[in-house]
């Protein structure tokens, strides 16, 4: 009986894995990257970004989210190419070229095309849960 | 006990001090970060401590099961030669991770932020564990107690999630921004349930050793928890990414099935009663106290976890210090507490320390009391943190975040109560475990 129990959820999850691998975006258009994007997002890992900052909530507390920066019209890419390439009193330079920086950037621009990180408030159902619409 | 198991539990202890050093160093940068940037910055520090904690839960897990293995599988001839691959490939990969962190270098996602290539030799010596482990569990006659169940799903479960960890290295992942964060989130939500799978299964060997009951581990409600945890573990993941404008029945399924988790709340106030009695009958014995600890952070961590998955109350929570102390609360106070019993347990620590009980106890003692303040400094923090982000919709960080930065000034105080507290204790096992020659009972 234990076994037949562990069987069927270890079965449920299998396909609930792979359920979610092919149609967890499916909502969403889907916005093909780039190498630029590939380099820039490889960059965001190696100089460990996600130590001080957040993507949609997750990663770090020092700074602020980025999920959508590059899509604040009061910022745009000079602002962020400052930030990135000369850091802050917070912030340290990490010595990229302006090439890379500049890979950063088209990353930051990609994920601000995936979505909105903050949930607003009419998305909250009276059940508890959220009803994003894209 | 063997000299390959009493290096690693050396290496274990080792590891617990690292994160408490490094937590301490990181909580400092994190508030004066120009002080720090030249010589230790943050998003250095930050890496070698998580790792730290990660790897000492993990390997402290294994070695838990590790140590009790003879005694409740049996072993053969190659379980040892297993074991010591296991041990040898698990500490010379740490130690590279950490020489990398220590050149800043770093290549992988946040909580495993080495270079990726790391990962086949963590993974290789995961496979050795769980050869050796399942040789034995084979021969295992059919009705196997609780705890065993438990151990074997979560060294089953750790190998799935470690490499679903690792998917995001084939570029199909990688096509779309929402997938890769969603199964990222998926393997990190299920790889937590893994260890705790691990950890339960040695607290419960340790109820069943010191009281000697061995009905716990194979009553019907025992395992009725159990299938509810592993429900969990499957299919729970999906708070850390309710906010992520994927599929909802994601956030829905999840949603639901964090909520059958009312059912372990009502049955830890159920059992307050009996567990009083229990305390009062064996509170003499010093690793018992640690899981009296773990009971309450059990209690505590689950009513923030049980509010934090209503997807209304996550979105003043989610990204904010209330998962950092979630984060805290869990793997210091569970956790370690638990891990701390267990080994306290096997090291005989009541026999090896008698001189140094009083220690022990004020050190047990400035552990919980300054874990309580500062798991209580980052849940206010957090309800700063989401009140003026959420409600105040302020957006001007250094502004928003000005006074809750005062807050955490006591969270890293009383942090260093947390890591001295702990690391005296540590102190103490360490000498326990160079007299240590403890065999642990047959309870088959």
């Amino acid at each position: 009986m234990l076994r037949l129990v562990w069987g069927i959820l270890f079965t449920a999850f299998c396909l609930y894995t792979g359920w979610v691998y092919l149609y967890c975006d499916e909502k969403t258009e889907i916005v093909q990257n780039n190498p630029s994007v590939t380099k820039g997002w490889q960059l965001w890992q190696q100089k460990n970004c996600q130590s001080c900052h957040q993507l949609y909530g997750l990663g770090g507390y020092m700074g602020p989210d980025l999920t959508n920066i590059a899509g604040d019209s009061s910022k745009g890419r000079p602002y962020m190419h400052t930030f990135i390439k000369y850091g802050t009193g917070k912030m340290p330079a990490y010595n990229m070229t302006d090439e890379e920086v500049s890979q950063v950037i088209d990353f930051l621009e990609w994920v601000d095309k995936s979505g909105v990180a903050r949930v607003p408030e009419e998305a909250v159902h009276w059940t508890g849960t959220y009803i994003i619409e894209k | 006990m063997p000299l390959h198991i009493r290096l690693y539990t050396k290496f274990v202890f080792l590891l617990l001090l690292a994160t408490l050093v490094f937590g301490m160093l990181s909580s400092w940068a994190y508030l004066f970060p120009e002080s720090f940037n030249q010589y230790l910055p943050f998003y250095q520090l930050r890496p070698i401590h998580t790792s730290a904690a990660l790897f000492f839960i993990i390997s402290a897990a294994t070695l838990c099961i590790i140590l009790f293995h003879k005694d409740t599988l049996g072993r053969d001839a190659t379980t040892a030669v297993f074991e010591k691959i296991f041990i040898t490939t698990w500490i010379a990969t740490i130690l590279v991770i950490f020489t990398y962190y220590g050149f800043r270098q770093f290549g992988g996602r946040e909580y495993w932020e080495f270079p990726a290539w790391l990962s086949i030799p963590l993974l290789f010596s995961w496979v050795s564990l769980m050869i050796g482990y399942y040789k034995g569990w084979l021969k295992c006659a059919d009705k196997k107690p609780l705890y065993i169940w438990m151990w074997s799903t979560g060294i089953l479960f750790f190998f799935i999630t470690f490499i679903e960890q690792n998917l995001w290295q084939i570029s199909w992942f990688r096509q779309s921004f929402l997938r890769e964060l969603t199964v990222q989130w998926k393997a990190n939500g299920s790889m937590v349930g893994a260890w705790n799978q691990m950890i339960y299964g040695s607290s419960l060997f340790l109820m069943v050793m010191i009281s000697g009951d061995k009905t716990i581990a194979r009553n019907k409600k025992a395992f009725f928890f159990y299938f509810l945890g592993l429900t969990n573990l499957m299919f729970n993941w999906g708070h850390h990414i309710y906010n992520l404008p994927a599929h909802g029945a994601i956030r829905h399924i999840s949603y639901i099935i964090s909520m059958t988790e009312w059912l372990i709340f009502i049955s830890i106030i159920q059992g307050f009663k009996n567990k009083l009695g229990e305390a009062r009958k064996l509170r003499h014995l010093l690793p018992y106290k640690f899981l009296i600890a773990a009971e309450f952070w059990v209690f505590a961590n689950l009513l923030l976890a049980l509010f934090m998955s209503i997807p209304a109350v996550n979105r003043y929570t989610h990204g904010t210090h209330i998962t950092v102390a979630h984060a805290m609360g869990t793997t210091i106070g569970i956790n370690t507490m638990i891990l701390l019993g267990v080994l306290g347990y096997a090291l005989d620590i009541d026999q090896k320390i008698k001189s140094g009980r009083k220690l022990f106890t004020s050190a047990y003692n400035l552990a919980q009391v300054s874990l309580l303040i500062f798991w209580l400094s980052l849940i206010a923090a957090g309800i700063l943190k989401g009140y003026r982000s959420v409600a105040l919709n302020m957006t001007v960080f250094q502004e928003m975040m000005a006074p809750i930065n005062n807050v955490l000034k006591l969270f890293a105080v009383t942090g260093i109560g947390v890591a001295i507290g702990i690391a005296i204790i540590v102190v103490q096992y360490w000498q326990a475990a160079d007299k240590s020659n403890r065999i642990v009972k047959d309870v088959k």
